[in-house]
């Protein structure tokens, strides 16, 4: 009797588990550093915040949901394309861009979403590759729209909330993007604690019993694919915006495959993950371009096979495998 | 109230030139423990699947209350009160056991559905799956993930998640599976203990729980219906000895028929 005495009650038990932990504090906190410490970098800065928004609407998917997709920068490309195409017809207003960009890339999501709940695993591969080619041959072929191969010409964002002019150091644009990725953040940690979060976690373990205790499965994963969607064309919308040019890079096969890479970098299924392995992606793609323009790829290799091996959870994983021997011991 | 809670109608299914089940009519009234015995081989997991829904009849019809629920998805069986557990545990690993069953238990109030309010919103759905974790003896493991868990107790979790739905018909596929024979009898215990509102058909090798806990016992062979009755009429049933007796795999099953004829 004594162990169930020791134990919190259910529900207080549930409920420590929402709770803000110290070390998050201190992660957001650590986030303004760079205004302090990296003044020169902040352009760089509100890249990695991009793709860290990214990383995190795929951690909402592939890390919950265990829906792994080869093609989400689909999404990051439809909502670059409408805050872009958007701006360049006259309408450069940069949170009403954001909107259209999360509402535009929401409906592709949608539409792709009855597919995309009727598979799982390689399948899925294989049809979110094809959704992510489709696309990117289409703004390929729509020149006259998308600009093709020279890119999106002609953005101009105007300044933020009418006061704050985009300027060329990036100090707006790391703010706007640090202040956008904060607040979908709370949004994806409340989601992620909330009973449909629970019942994503219950897919990714196992697909096969859901049904079995009555769940809608299928209906479970095309809410979250269209969630992960606009938030990913939100990210998409950032970049247009801060940088005020769209290429076609923006939904190519790259990039989709870069982002799974940063999320299994970081670890997949900690809402944290994304956002750390952005960071690490990113600064480790200056510092290697930068003493070996061609050949970086050769390090983030490298990299990428040093924490399979020695950290399969990610940087975090390894990370919470280490606190958790401390406390231990 | 006559009517069955359950019932099928000709089901039959086969792979290819395999007949896995043919005409296979039962009714089970409300409120029985039904046992579903036969030796390996005889169908008796594939009339849970084609039940349940996880795979689709060649013909035939599966009548839930009255209402034909041949054409409906598993999940929405599910909702109506048709229930099964598994004879492999299939489980959530790195869920607690009062997570799963929480989920199980959101899963029937539609509370899964919501994402803007978190979980601690919903007390009552908490308790609900404490109560019946508490009632499984699992309350005191409930903050563990389920991998964790010793197998007996994960053969009780595969049983609360079913609860949590509220069945009205329970299909327990081998519910003691792997269980020593001691904890198997305090988990027949258990299922015995449920409420006499819930109509429950098991699976079960072991004749001496067969004839302990069913009030009824359907004989299957080869994909068919052999014969239906009370334990003490299947025991004395010269075709259903002959299928026992002339199976040297199910020894242990024989030897507990033989038993029960003598005792």
């Amino acid at each position: 009797m004594a162990l169930t005495e020791k134990m919190a009650s259910p529900q207080l038990y549930l409920r420590a588990q929402t709770r803000w932990r110290p070390s998050e504090i201190v992660f957001w906190l650590a986030t303004l550093l760079p205004y302090v410490l990296f003044p020169n970098y902040l352009s760089l800065a509100s890249q990695i915040a991009i793709s860290a928004l990214f990383a995190l609407s795929l951690d909402l998917i592939l890390g919950y949901a265990g829906i792994v997709s080869l093609g989400h920068a689909a999404f990051f490309g439809v909502g670059a394309y409408t805050a872009g195409l958007a701006s360049k017809y006259g309408w450069g207003e940069p949170l009403t861009g954001l909107a259209m960009a999360a509402l535009a890339a929401g409906i592709v999501g949608y539409a792709t979403s009855f597919v995309i709940c009727r598979f799982r695993h390689l399948a899925l591969i294989m049809l979110t590759t094809g959704f992510g080619l489709l696309l990117a041959e289409l703004a390929n072929s729509l020149g006259w729209l998308t600009g093709g191969m020279d890119g999106l010409q002609g953005i101009h964002t105007w300044k933020l909330l009418g006061y704050f002019p985009f300027d060329l150091y990036g100090r707006t644009a790391y703010g706007y993007a640090l202040a956008v990725l904060f607040v979908l953040f709370l949004f994806a940690r409340r989601l992620i604690h909330s009973p449909f979060g629970l019942s994503l976690r219950g897919i990714r373990e196992n697909f096969v019993r859901m049904p079995a205790i009555g769940a809608p499965s299928q209906s479970h994963m095309r809410t979250i694919y269209t969630i992960a969607a606009a938030i990913a064309g939100i990210a998409g919308a950032l970049l247009a915006q801060t940088t005020e040019t769209v290429s076609l890079d923006s939904l190519g096969f790259e990039r989709s495959a870069e982002v799974v890479v940063m999320l299994v970098l970081g670890g997949a299924g900690r809402l944290y993950g994304g956002l750390v392995g952005a960071a690490v992606f990113m600064i480790a793609r200056d510092q290697f371009s930068g003493i070996q323009p061609q050949y970086w790829y050769f390090w983030i290799g490298i990299l990428l096979v040093a924490v399979v091996m020695f950290l399969p959870n990610g940087i975090l994983g390894g990370l919470a495998k280490l606190t958790s021997r401390w406390s231990k011991s | 109230m006559n009517q069955p809670a359950l019932a099928t109608r000709g089901l039959a299914k086969s792979f290819g030139s395999l007949v896995v089940a043919s005409d296979i009519e039962i009714e089970l009234p409300r409120g029985v423990r039904y046992a579903l015995i036969g030796p390996n081989g005889a169908g008796k997991t594939t009339l849970i699947n084609l039940i349940t829904g996880m795979l689709r009849p060649d013909a035939g019809s599966i009548v839930l209350d009255d209402a034909d629920i041949t054409a409906l998805p598993p999940e929405q069986r599910v909702r109506r009160g048709l229930v099964r557990t598994y004879q492999i545990n299939s489980l959530f690993p790195h869920l607690t056991a009062l997570e799963s069953v929480t989920l199980a238990v959101c899963e029937r109030t539609r509370a899964a559905s919501i994402w803007w309010r978190q979980l601690p919103a919903y007390g009552q759905e908490i308790d609900e799956a404490f109560g019946i974790l508490s009632a499984l003896n699992l309350a005191a493991v409930c903050q563990r993930p389920t991998r964790e868990l010793a197998y007996g107790q994960q053969r009780l979790l595969e049983i609360a998640l079913a609860l949590a739905t509220r069945p009205k018909v329970l299909l327990l596929d081998e519910p003691a599976a792997g269980v020593p024979r001691e904890e198997s009898k305090e988990l027949f215990a258990a299922i015995a203990g449920l409420s006499r509102d819930i109509t429950v058909l098991f699976i079960e090798h072991d004749m001496e729980l067969v004839f302990r806990f069913a009030t009824r016992v359907i004989v299957m062979v080869g994909g068919r219906v052999l014969v239906e009755g009370t334990p003490q009429e299947i025991a004395s049933d010269p075709r259903v000895r002959a299928v026992y007796l002339g199976k040297a795999l199910d020894k242990a099953s024989a030897k507990g028929l033989e038993k029960l004829r003598y005792d």
